[in-house]
């Protein structure tokens, strides 16, 4: 019997049985597949540029834009190139981007709090804005906060002025900045300089306070030195309190700062949605903290914001953190709606190019690229932070 | 000397009515403690500063049947701009004598998504009746057989248009999400690595992009004089997105399969195929039903992303209304009817899921 069993096993397998050769096989018949479906599809790409005499390649970059955009971070004419014109989008994708980034994690904290209030009132009035903002496309949104703008609100002639200095009207917001002075360079230096000498003092102070035990009141040296450097620039330069306030002049503001009404509508369209979202997030995080957690913090003596410091905050962030930054990308993601009300972000301004152009799939192609970069060092951020704060056990 | 006994009980003392009741649940719920207070005075005064006068602007001062002209002069909300268009916004440029059909095929769909709520229904017959319903859907939109009137897929539109291609986004997405999902948890590195790319690279991109893609690219890639029709290459981008999602969706399950799992199967005997088929996937599929319905809603809801490739979707519909001279300016009340709609399929989904996942729970 053994004999025979060991005569079989030494037979020759024919390679459809062997899995391992099986496997082989099967890949490069699916690799195969997939080559003969791009080589098709790719050759009649290239037989219908030609025969539609559609250029290729980024040439176009270089050649003039002849568009204008109306808003733009750095300076920009329609004598501009085009590859101009696309940093001028990308740019101000990344402007929408940060700001609802920021107003989103300010919004969604404070309703996902509300939500776990103890206020019936308070908590109520949070879920319902969660189920409906939840509810309804992101895209209508946008349309609705537009429409009410350009409806609503007077022409510029009879704006609104709720607080002195700020003006509504249906070209946009206008409101009053300090103005422009070279002390604010030098606050801004001033600034960069706090931030790092504070990052630089926590770790010292951390790592006295595992040698020795005594701790260092880090909140409150870190808030002098980040407020008091600007400050104390301010007044070195003589505290310029000069404002610069919007005056109407023709049609239009002048001065000031002026936002569009197509930004401000998809602001508001999209920290709003996306508000909803993180509420959600912060909520699931901070019930992921079993209550013991706190009783234990509290029983050991921990004063009440100490043990949201060292013991809830750090745990639940572990838990919020990863679908916190998928909902910052969404909200990235969904910037590119801009489009549809006008505002010039990186999609608006490819999709003006294409059609000028005709170059569809350099276009789109760059449009892809541009959001890959986004969510690739998104997630390359996410591997690092979940690497750091993960649970080191003993 | 005597002891005291007492000997009848002693009458029952009614709790402080501050304690219970209307009153205890006030002092428990809105008014423990100074901060809670104050936030339930300043909520109290908001709301009353809000929702009165929305609700005179929406039901007091509002007119529902008149004309463009009586909107004009009517202080509160113009609902005659639904009323007056319900039609057309609903149901875009289908024929106008034939809007039986695309209702039909939503009370069809809307009759089959209602029976298939229960779980206890879930069986090969409900899988059979599901494909004839959609097919029948098809053919009524359609027409051009059984002597109904043939109408060409650019006249589809409206509310029908939305259902359709969430509905057939999904049922399209969902097996390429799963084959997508066991291609990257396979063995074989090359078929992994094109999976990763895939599913990595769509999610990494909006969806916007992708129906770029498709309506201005797609018919560079087809040989001259092959063309698909706009709504169906719009719905293979969605397809290709959703497919993506649940790819990850499904991924979760997978991983949470335990290895005991996949080797009791080994030593069944049976192959990949059969292991994933009879003992894997049903687990796992079963696990990742709520986060499946929650695909569903945002697919539900991306499907209004169509309207900036100009298909004759809900959204678009009322734009063109709006776009219209004699309603101008009353963008409010249209976008507030389309936003209930949407919130009314997507808040029943979210419920069904909620449900859904306390079964499931409680069943394990």
């Amino acid at each position: 019997m053994t004999d025979g069993d060991v005569t079989t096993a030494q037979e020759k397998v024919p390679f459809w049985l062997d899995p391992k050769k099986r496997g082989i096989m099967f890949q490069i018949v699916v690799f195969f597949l997939v080559g003969c479906l791009a080589y098709y599809l790719v050759s009649n790409t290239l037989i219908n540029l030609q025969r539609q005499k559609i250029a290729t390649g980024l040439g176009f970059l270089n050649k003039e834009s002849a568009f204008e955009i109306g808003e733009s971070l750095i300076s920009y004419s329609s004598a501009s190139s085009y590859g101009r014109a696309l940093i001028v989008g990308a740019l101000n994708t990344l402007k929408v981007s940060f700001i609802g980034i920021v107003v989103t994690l300010i919004l969604g904290a404070i309703i996902g709090v509300a939500r776990l209030s103890t206020n019936w009132l308070v908590s109520k009035l949070a879920s319902i804005y969660i189920e409906v903002m939840q509810d309804i496309p992101v895209l209508l949104q946008l349309f609705f906060w537009y429409a009410i703008f350009y409806e609503s609100l007077p022409s510029p002639r009879k704006a609104l002025c709720p607080i002195d200095g700020l003006y509504l009207c249906n070209r946009g917001v206008a409101f009053t900045v300090p103005e422009a002075h070279p002390a604010h360079k030098y606050m801004f230096l001033a600034l960069v300089v706090g931030g790092v000498l504070v990052y630089l003092i926590r770790r010292w102070a951390k790592r006295r306070q595992e040698r020795t035990g005594q701790i260092f009141p880090i909140f409150r040296v870190g808030l002098g030195i980040i407020v008091g450097f600007p400050f104390l620039i301010w007044l070195a330069f003589g505290a310029p309190t000069a404002m610069d306030v919007p005056e109407l002049v023709g049609f239009n503001f002048k001065g000031g700062i002026t936002l569009s009404p197509e930004f401000i509508a998809l602001l508001l369209g999209l920290v709003l949605y996306t508000a909803a979202f993180v509420a959600e997030v912060v909520r699931a995080g901070i019930q992921s903290v079993s209550k013991g957690q706190r009783e234990a913090a509290m029983a050991i003596g921990l004063r009440p914001p100490l043990v949201l410091n060292l013991v809830i905050l750090p745990q639940a962030l572990r838990v919020i953190i990863p679908p916190l930054t998928s909902q910052m990308l969404n909200l990235t993601k969904n910037s590119s709606l801009a489009v549809a009300i006008g505002y010039p972000d990186f999609v608006s301004v490819a999709n003006t190019t294409i059609n000028q152009t005709g170059q569809a799939i350099e276009g789109v192609a760059l449009i892809m690229a541009v959001y890959l970069i986004f969510s690739l060092s998104t997630s390359a951020f996410m591997n690092w932070y979940n690497k750091k704060v993960k649970l080191v056990e003993r | 000397m005597h002891a005291y006994v007492q000997d009848k009980p002693s009458p029952e003392l009614k709790p402080p009515v501050t304690q219970v009741g209307a009153i205890g649940w006030a002092r428990n719920n809105l008014f423990n403690g100074w901060f809670n207070s104050i936030l339930t005075i300043l909520t109290l005064l908001l709301l009353w500063k809000v929702v009165p006068p929305f609700f005179e602007w929406a039901f007091l001062d509002s007119v529902w049947t008149t004309t463009h002209q009586g909107c004009k002069e009517a202080t509160g909300a113009c609902w005659s701009i639904i009323y007056r268009n319900f039609r057309f916004i609903i149901f875009g440029f289908y024929p106008y004598e034939q809007h039986w059909r695309p209702l039909l095929a939503m009370l069809i769909l809307i009759g089959l998504l209602f029976y298939s709520r229960d779980r206890t229904h879930w069986n090969k017959y409900l899988g059979y009746g599901w494909i004839l319903g959609l097919a029948f859907m098809g053919v009524l939109m359609r027409g051009g057989i059984l002597g109904l009137e043939h109408v060409e897929s650019t006249q589809w539109g409206g509310l029908p248009l939305t259902l359709l291609l969430s509905v057939f986004g999904l049922t399209a997405a969902y097996p390429l999400g799963v084959i997508l999902s066991l291609g990257r948890q396979s063995k074989l590195p090359a078929l992994k690595l094109l999976c990763v790319l895939y599913i990595e690279l769509i999610r990494g991109v909006p969806l916007i992009s992708l129906l770029f893609m498709s309506s201005i690219i797609f018919p560079l890639f087809l040989p001259e004089g092959v063309t698909f029709n706009k709504i169906l290459r719009a719905q293979v981008a969605i397809i290709l997105f959703t497919g993506a999602y649940i790819a990850e969706v499904v991924r979760g399950g997978l991983q949470a399969m335990s290895r005991g799992q996949y080797e009791a199967a080994e030593s069944l005997g049976l192959n990949y195929y059969l292991t994933m088929r009879l003992v894997i996937l049903p687990q796992a599929l079963k696990i990742v039903i709520p986060p499946t319905v929650s695909i569903l809603i945002s697919a539900f809801k991306d499907t209004s992303l169509v309207v900036i490739i100009a298909l004759w979707d809900l959204l678009k519909t009322t734009q063109s209304v709006l776009s219209n001279p004699e309603w101008m300016g009353f963008s409010r009340e249209a976008y507030l009817f389309i936003a209930i709609l949407y919130f009314l399929g997507c808040f029943s989904m979210s419920n069904y899921s909620r449900k859904l996942e306390r079964e499931l729970s409680r069943k394990d």
